[in-house]
């Protein structure tokens, strides 16, 4: 494993253009992410969180600014990042080993080598027996452990999950969350994950980003040290120093309804 | 929907599963008894000359006709060409439609360029434009086949360009992500993703063409059961022209069920 940072993000900014002015959403954003490393952003809604992992995903250029990745400057979507969206957003006219290939149709890498690994994590997150199913015969947290799969089947080096759990019901995404931390560090892979859920936030990340209002910018970054038995979100939810955690971010969220 | 009981189903669900296939019975008992009165009735009307079957015919003269149609031989080849004539029509309409609807989605541009002129195209009653058809096109199975085209292009076009966009821009999103290229989304997402709007284009579509082929045939052509339906009443044979309309609706119902059978087998695997 290298030492030097994954992830790269420098003097970043992003100005949005409409008929009613401009929206500067994003100010001055400059971050690091090394390898191997999980981290959460939060912010107060609108704050341009997601705007942020558009830009690392290639989806759309900064205003000023850039994001390097492997020390090379991201210009458009590459087969180095794997977006995980909100919800599975599976298709539902494919099987379920046809939505697995998808990323790779798209690159046209479909091939032995390829196959072979997408088949060997459908295996071990033991979806294996229902590759031939639609997503509709499956549960809420199959599908989600699908589209992880679906993402990790194009082997990127870093996953970004944009609210990737706010569509499930609370008891299901506590147990998705676990999984998708599970298999995201067993399979070694960086990850960014940005949410609006705090305690989500603290319980699967090592460091913890927190964005003001818009125009989004770094307020402050905790490192999360947790004192429980297992490195599992729904255990870390458990540690003594969690809700202190969670009241700094809280406080520094500065939420008025 | 297995109405099979199984054995640990309990006295009162037997009871229910029991109740709701009564009542599905009495409906259709209800609706055949419907269709059966009307014909008693028209017939026995017909009879007593409370009305006149001269001006109303009757189903008797109706089923003389039917078989002296099928004696001329004739009856066939007219059912085959308005069959013929509707199904091209509606397969042509919602294939250029989908393709138009394509290149719609391709550029915004273009899009909205041509949106006032779709809008009004899609208010005028295309019906209006048949003697420009058989002018430009010529009295002709071609110049039907253009009028069935005609009214189903403009509306296939709005609905599927309206159902592209309505497909989910996160799928799209998440393809954008792996890289995909324009052609990509189209045919990975766009496309697959619509084929149920698409379909119910289709259904729409068969209603249409029937109506665009018959005003066709009324005024065009030599053969078909427009031409039958409109030389009946020409001729004042009221016989031929109820048996025509009678073809024509058994028809159309085969053609629309035919259509629901084959959404059934594309869209059902999705579930």
């Amino acid at each position: 494993m290298r030492a030097g940072p994954l992830v790269e993000i420098k003097k970043l900014s992003m100005t949005f253009h409409s008929p009613a002015g401009e929206i500067k959403a994003l100010g001055n954003i400059s971050l690091e992410i090394m390898e191997g490393e999980f981290v959460s952003i939060v912010g107060p809604s609108g704050c341009g969180k997601s705007t942020l992992l558009n830009m690392v995903a290639g989806l759309i250029k900064p205003a000023s600014g850039e994001i390097c990745i492997n020390n090379k400057t991201v210009q458009g979507p590459t087969s180095l990042v794997g977006y995980m969206p909100q919800s599975d957003r599976l298709f539902e006219w494919r099987t379920i080993w046809k939505n697995v290939l998808l990323g790779l149709e798209v690159q046209k890498k479909v091939d032995k080598h390829s196959r072979g690994y997408a088949e060997e994590l459908l295996t071990k997150y033991g979806l294996y027996e229902f590759r031939n199913s639609y997503p509709s015969q499956l549960s809420g947290g199959m599908r989600q452990r699908v589209a992880l799969i679906r993402t990790l089947a194009i082997n990127p080096e870093l996953l970004l999950l944009d609210e990737a759990f706010s569509a499930l019901d609370y008891q299901t995404r506590l147990v998705v969350a676990d999984e998708v931390k599970q298999i995201i560090s067993r399979e070694n892979k960086t990850a960014v994950l940005v949410t609006h859920d705090i305690a989500e936030a603290i319980s699967m990340a090592e460091r913890v980003v927190v964005l003001t209002k818009r125009p989004g910018m770094i307020k402050n970054i905790h490192h999360i040290a947790l004192t429980c038995s297992e490195k599992t979100p729904i255990k870390c939810r458990e540690a003594l120093e969690f809700k202190d955690y969670f009241n700094k971010i809280w406080k520094e969220l500065d939420v008025h309804v | 929907m297995s109405e099979v009981p199984t054995p640990d189903v309990s006295a009162e669900h037997r009871e229910y599963l029991r109740n709701r296939k009564l009542y599905r019975i009495k409906i259709v008992a209800a609706q055949a008894l419907l269709l059966v009165g009307i014909i008693i009735l028209w017939e026995a009307a017909a009879n007593w000359r409370l009305i006149d079957p001269f001006i109303t015919s009757q189903p008797s003269r109706v089923v003389k006709t039917l078989i002296s149609l099928h004696n001329g031989g004739d009856l066939y080849r007219h059912i085959g060409i308005t069959v013929f004539e509707t199904v091209v029509g509606f397969t042509l309409g919602t294939v250029i439609g989908t393709g138009v609807a394509v290149l719609l989605w391709w550029s915004d541009f273009l899009s909205r360029v041509l949106e006032p002129y779709l809008v009004i195209l899609n208010s005028l009653p295309k019906i209006a434009l048949a003697p420009i058809i058989i002018v430009w096109i010529g009295q002709g199975m071609t110049a039907i086949i253009a009028m069935a085209l005609f009214i189903s292009l403009v509306v296939t076009i709005l609905s599927v360009h309206s159902g592209f966009a309505q497909v989910d821009t996160e799928k799209v999103k998440l393809l954008r992500t792996f890289g995909a290229t324009k052609i990509q989304v189209l045919s990975k997402v766009i496309l697959p993703a619509s084929v149920p709007t698409i379909i119910a284009a289709l259904k729409i579509n068969v209603g249409l063409s029937w109506v665009g082929v018959i005003v066709g045939e009324f005024l065009v052509s030599r053969a078909g059961l427009g031409y039958l339906i409109v030389y009946g009443g020409q001729v004042f044979r009221l016989d031929l022209v109820m048996t025509s309309v009678i073809i024509l609706a058994v028809a159309a119902a085969i053609m629309y069920q035919s259509i629901v059978f084959l959404e059934k087998i594309i869209v059902g695997q999705r579930h």
